[in-house]
């Protein structure tokens, strides 16, 4: 058995030599796909000997090398890291095996470069996952972006190159322009950026230097997708559908709304942005959601292409967990922690869904899917079970995490946020219901061209199958992730 | 016999002697050796030194035992120890990848012509660093330009001739400044010891003369370190050199320039006099951010190669003048470790460029097309280089960056820590022109296969590139000695 902190090590290298593995296994796709498939086990294994080890009360810590006084590469994993590191690398397995089924079925190009992004991706996800201080955190966000990037611009269209430039200026340009000054002025007041319980910059600054700082770090996490600067997502729409699901339901977006939250715990300190004053530095910030989350579902709503609609829903999703968070009361803050997950697994089942459609139907519009729940039943099945939980009814996973986010609204006698909760899940039914109503229940359109097709290759419903089921799992069992969500809170 | 107390002596004599040593042997070859020798013995005397700076503390040489102020004394301290180390090393490493370049740039005939003028430049540069006296930098100042003309002019390209030209002019007005402003002090204290100086200058503080000096000496180096708007010599200089030369001054020339403006601005007039009887602060800020943002957008609209990273070359000088321009320990502190970590990047990038033009034949964003795949480690070392141009963490430049909006917002001065940042975002875009046509265009069908960089180039290249991550991971070496010199430089007047 290993000790926990070479354990953390490893699941940091895990991905690394995965990468390296397969970039020299590209000659035999066979065998490229079992490195992938082994890489993927074996990172999920040594996450999960973490978990224990964590919940346990236990904090496995790594430095790796000081740069400055106060400034080290650094890892220490908490709850909630623990949390991110669990969604993240359990659903890279089922994301692979549905990559297999969809590089294969569309025949793309590039497959090596493909996985070997994908699992450097990761290796960058789990860095931020782990990271033990904001600095760390900045270095493994920035790497997050840069090993995407071939990912986004996959099919090297002119299109895709754009989608690219768009994903590559607005992450980079606002983590440099907005989080790289946050994080010097954080180390120059606090002498350290180490994540801390309490936060470390309690009494070292006034109302208005602190809710500037924190407009800084909210809108340097681009990834988080706060709008305005959220058109970096709808454009990473035209990667293939396994990057969409996987980097822009689960990896990249949970790291912007992850960093969100450390940030929030770990280094403003919950009671210090609470205490600071009327109003509290936080409460700008609960309306710039609260738009996020209605304009973004407005506009979803209007989308007829299916992955802008998830993409637009996915930004309004992430507002959820940036506007509850900021409402700073336990019971939200365990609700946006809860919804990190909750989000993630929903997500990425409709992602799948949509690449499903694609690879079996060739449709990417919604207004053509009329009835293709008869011809795709599994699919439009375990999309159904999704839309639930998106739109937080039961029994899927979505309905507990609105629950807490719902209470916790309430608990802070935030009326605003109560109503943008309720407005959007309004309109949340109304931009999914309807997808599920024409797959099932209106009939097909006449469309001579349109050849017979059954359901997508095997493994990509295998995929989709298992990550519907675990949001319904979440629903009846949610006591991981509801228990290391609580130890965030109060450890 | 000891050598040990002579090593300050040593350290501008061995690449003196070398210089004419090449003439009169004349074989390349053997002028190489020699040339490489005498980097070399250089680079471990340098070393030595700084080491010794380190223990013991400043180093004072009386050349031919004549005491200061009388005779010339050689003074090795925290600062100048640590550029001592800075240009020897790059010449340390440009001479053995020079060979190889300049077979396939400069004719036959003129090869030890390179090597002398290599070693009497270096020996320039480091009389320059080392000496302790007024009229002995100068004396050095010149004997160092006077061979980057020639090497300069030593390009294939017939325009690297009229680029020498525009350098000799230019340079020329500079050091006719300079040597006014130094007239000028010596009229007024009657020594010429840069420390005699310091002190008697304390007399006559403020007065007219003193003044004149301070303004030709600043407008006689601010053209030598390509301040903008006296930057219009550098980028065809650096364009339409041999690529070693590039290379060489890129990383070394300004920067030695920078190391006397400091000098001069603290160990001489003292910063109280620069700084707080005139607007020099104001002036300096003006000009810094003037150079970063109009030369970082003129090099994204460049289409060479060479020419865009000069460009990139004058901004980040900017970013060193600025740090001046704080008068903080922190700005210092970023002035002195950007010389250093800019000068390893700038070197690296135009010793990768030289093996890039030797493959494909230029330089020219069109000709790179495709770099990415026919040269992936190269393309790969200019990556690296321009990250940390940008100042990616992980790289030097990250450091000087840190350390440059560290010292913004110890001023409180939020605004220009947010110009620093978004001036990052500049410096994005002319990389990314070359990550374009490197990784996203598909190569040109024309070109030559086949052709590879030689071990000797490729070697030094990478070693250089190495550095430059080295030290943005591990920075004891870099802030350790520039802070030491900081505070050396802020200290010695209180």
């Amino acid at each position: 058995m290993l000790a926990p902190d070479t354990t953390l090590l490893l699941a940091l290298a895990v991905p690394l030599a995965g990468a390296a593995l397969i970039a020299l296994a590209g000659r035999a796709p066979d065998l490229r796909e079992a490195i992938t498939g082994v890489t993927t086990l074996a990172l999920l294994g040594s996450v999960l000997t973490l978990l224990p080890v964590v919940s346990g009360g236990a904090r496995p810590a790594v430095t790796l090398l000081t740069l400055l006084p106060g400034l080290q590469v650094a890892f220490k994993l908490e709850p909630l890291g623990m949390l991110f590191a669990l969604i993240a690398s359990g659903l890279w397995v089922v994301n692979s095996l549905y990559s297999v089924g969809y590089m294969r079925g569309n025949n793309e190009a590039h497959q090596t470069r493909f996985y070997a992004c994908f699992a450097l991706s990761l290796a960058a996800t789990m860095g931020i996952a782990f990271a033990g201080n904001l600095f760390t955190l900045y270095i493994f966000y920035e790497l997050l972006t840069l090993v995407t990037y071939p990912l986004v611009i996959h099919h090297g269209t002119g299109p895709a190159r754009r989608g690219g430039n768009v994903y590559l200026g607005l992450l980079m340009g606002t983590s440099i322009v907005f989080l790289l000054p946050a994080l010097v002025f954080i180390w120059h007041v606090a002498g350290t950026t180490d994540f801390t319980v309490g936060g470390i910059l309690a009494g070292k600054l006034g109302h208005a230097e602190l809710a500037g700082l924190l407009a800084l770090c909210m809108f340097g996490i681009g990834k988080a997708a706060l709008m305005p600067f959220h058109r970096w997502l709808p454009a990473a729409m035209v990667a293939p559908t396994p990057v969409s699901a996987l980097l822009h339901a689960v990896a990249v977006v949970k790291a912007g709304v992850f960093s969100v939250v450390k940030v929030i715990v770990y280094i403003f300190g919950v009671d210090n942005l609470a205490a600071s004053g009327i109003g509290g530095a936080a409460d700008w910030l609960v309306v710039v959601a609260g738009f996020t989350i209605v304009a973004a579902s407005v506009v979803a709503l209007y989308s007829d292409n299916l992955k802008r609609r998830l993409a637009y829903s996915t930004v309004s999703q992430l507002a959820y967990i940036v506007m509850t968070t900021a409402l700073l009361v336990p019971l939200s803050l365990i609700g946006a922690v809860l919804h990190i997950a909750a989000h993630a697994v929903g997500k990425i089942t409709l992602f799948f869904a949509a690449g499903a459609i694609y690879t079996a139907a060739h449709k990417t519009e919604v207004s053509e899917l009329d009835g293709i729940g008869r011809r795709m039943p599994w699919t439009m099945g375990a999309f159904a079970i999704a839309t639930l939980s998106m739109i937080g009814l039961p029994p899927a996973v979505g309905f507990v995490s609105k629950w807490y986010m719902l209470s916790g609204a309430m608990a802070a006698q935030h009326w605003l946020a109560v109503a943008v909760i309720v407005v959007s899940t309004l309109l949340n039914a109304g931009y999914f219901l309807p997808i599920v109503y024409r797959a099932f229940f209106v009939a097909p359109r006449d469309a001579p061209h349109d050849p017979a097709h059954g359901e997508a290759p095997l493994p990509m419903v295998l995929a989709l199958g298992a990550t519907s089921a675990a949001t319904v799992l979440l629903f009846f069992l949610p006591d991981v992730p509801l228990a290391l969500a609580r130890q965030t809170i109060a450890p | 016999m000891n050598l040990a107390p002579h090593l300050p002596a040593l350290q501008v004599v061995v690449p003196l002697l070398a210089a004419p040593l090449t003439v009169l042997l004349r074989r390349r070859s053997v002028a190489f050796a020699v040339a490489l020798a005498a980097s070399w013995v250089a680079l471990a005397i340098a070393v030595a030194l700084w080491l010794r700076v380190a223990e013991g503390g400043t180093i004072s040489y009386a050349i031919g035992n004549w005491p200061a102020p009388w005779g010339i004394e050689y003074r090795v301290d925290a600062l100048s120890a640590f550029v001592l180390v800075l240009v020897t090393g790059i010449a340390a490493l440009v001479l053995p990848y020079s060979r190889a370049s300049i077979e396939a740039e400069v004719p036959p005939q003129k090869h030890y012509l390179f090597y002398t003028m290599f070693a009497l430049c270096l020996a320039g540069l480091l009389g320059i660093t080392i000496t302790g006296d007024a009229f002995n930098t100068f004396v050095f100042l010149e004997i160092s330009s006077l061979s980057i003309y020639v090497l300069i002019a030593l390009g294939r390209d017939r325009r690297a001739l009229l680029a020498a030209y525009q350098y000799l002019i230019m340079g020329t007005i500079g050091a006719t400044f300079i040597v006014i402003g130094i007239g000028l002090l010596y009229l007024m204290t009657g020594t010429l010891n840069l420390a005699d100086m310091g002190r008697r200058l304390a007399a006559v503080q403020g007065t007219r003369p003193v003044l004149a000096a301070l303004a030709f000496l600043t407008v006689g180096l601010s053209l030598k370190l390509a301040l903008f708007p006296l930057h219009q010599w550098l980028p065809n200089a650096y364009a339409f050199a041999p690529s070693a030369v590039s290379a060489f001054i890129a990383a070394t020339a300004t920067k030695v320039a920078v190391y006397v403006l400091l000098r001069f601005y603290y160990s001489v007039f003292g910063e109280s006099a620069v700084f707080a009887r005139l607007p020099m602060q104001e002036a300096m800020l003006l000009l810094a951010l003037a150079g970063i943002f109009v030369a970082s957008t003129v090099a994204i609209f460049q289409t060479d190669l060479k020419r865009l990273f000069a460009y990139s070359s004058v901004g980040q000088i900017g970013y060193i003048i600025l740090g001046l321009s704080f008068d903080s320990t922190s700005g210092l502190t970023a002035t002195i470790v950007h010389l250093f970590n800019h000068g390893v990047t700038k070197g690296a990038i135009f010793l990768l460029l030289g093996g890039v033009a030797l493959v494909t034949g230029g330089t020219s964003l069109a000709r790179i097309q495709g770099l990415g795949k026919r040269m992936p480690l190269t393309s790969f070392g200019i990556v690296l280089c321009g990250l940390s141009l940008i100042g990616i963490p992980g790289t030097a430049g990250f450091v000087s960056k840190w350390y440059l909006i560290r010292a913004a917002f110890e001023k409180g001065q939020w605004w220009l820590a947010f110009l620093i940042v978004a001036s990052s975002l500049l410096a994005a875009a002319y990389v990314w022109r070359f990550v374009e046509a490197a990784y996203f265009r598909e190569p040109r069908k024309d070109l030559t296969e086949g052709a590879k960089v030689p071990r000797s180039m490729a070697i030094p290249s990478g070693l250089l590139v190495a550095t430059v991550v080295y030290f943005g991971l591990d920075t004891s070496f870099t802030v350790g000695s520039a802070a030491q010199a900081a505070a050396l430089l802020l200290g010695g007047l209180r």
